[in-house]
């Protein structure tokens, strides 16, 4: 197998994790596209792992998955409170900060 | 050798259908449940390559964890806004573009530095990746737990009521 088909699927994920988050308004929706964006890293992590027959590409990938576990309750917890404050996940209308 | 190819090429382009169709679709439980294909697809790869650990891993914490939350937020945060015709932006357009222009600079890059290397995907067993990560990574393997933890304790204080206190 070649190391670049690993590597452009890991980038053709993370453009449709970037196309998500820009274009999507639902928070929920935008939190998913992030799990692609992270997803599409850990892809190049563990080929890169394998590339060079060593685990700390594992490691490092299992180091991102949990933090993005830890990434998804934050942010469902926020996405929870906003609802619960606006009775509305739509990001557009939380501008409060907006200059 | 041919095989590998072949599963690879079925499990990459199910897994880019599902992910276009996660940053598309307007129903937002269709998005999760397409978004369980990716992970599994993803789960898949790191098993063709022989890093059996970490596939079993994304099995087990996303889509066994990660995919619950996601539908419990769904079904938290349920209004008419989940159908909505609007669900995509004003700016979609320049989204693709952005998105495009990105991949096109990855796609350059990675063509021109990694153009025809094989990747000989030796499997690395579970005991090799446990030995490195409880000798070489021990502190930020205890680092990321306590990360997680408060992260977890973050989650409950925000996500709850204030009246409780």
């Amino acid at each position: 197998m070649l190391l670049n088909e690993m590597l452009l699927l890991g980038a053709v994920l993370f453009c449709i994790g970037v196309y998500g988050v820009l274009a999507r308004r639902n928070g929920v929706l935008v939190l998913m596209s992030i799990e692609l964006i992270l997803n599409a890293v850990n892809i190049n992590l563990v080929a890169f792992g394998a590339f060079h027959d060593n685990v700390m590409g594992q490691i490092f990938a299992l180091f991102v998955i949990t933090v993005a576990a830890a990434e998804v309750g934050i942010g469902l917890a926020i996405v929870l409170l906003l609802y619960r404050n606006r009775r509305s996940i739509d990001l557009d209308q939380v501008d409060l900060m907006k200059g | 050798m041919i095989a590998e190819h072949v599963a690879f090429g079925i499990i990459a382009a199910v897994m880019v259908a599902s992910a276009l169709r996660v940053v598309t679709t307007r129903d937002i439980v269709h998005a999760a449940l397409y978004l369980v294909i990716v992970l599994a697809g993803v789960a898949a790869l790191f098993l063709l390559v022989g890093a059996e650990f970490t596939g079993i891993t994304q099995v087990l914490i996303y889509i066994g964890a990660v995919i619950v939350l996601f539908l419990f937020g769904i079904m938290l945060t349920r209004s008419d806004f989940d159908q909505d015709e609007e669900t995509d932006h004003k700016r979609k357009f320049p989204a693709i573009l952005t998105a495009l222009l990105l991949l096109a600079v990855m796609i350059g890059a990675l063509v021109d530095r990694f153009g025809d290397m094989e990747l000989d995907a030796a499997p690395q067993t579970t005991a090799e990746v446990s030995d490195e990560l409880f000798s070489q990574y021990i502190v930020p393997f205890e680092a990321v737990s306590v990360l997680l933890l408060a992260a977890l304790i973050g989650a409950i204080v925000i996500a709850r009521r204030e009246e409780g206190g």
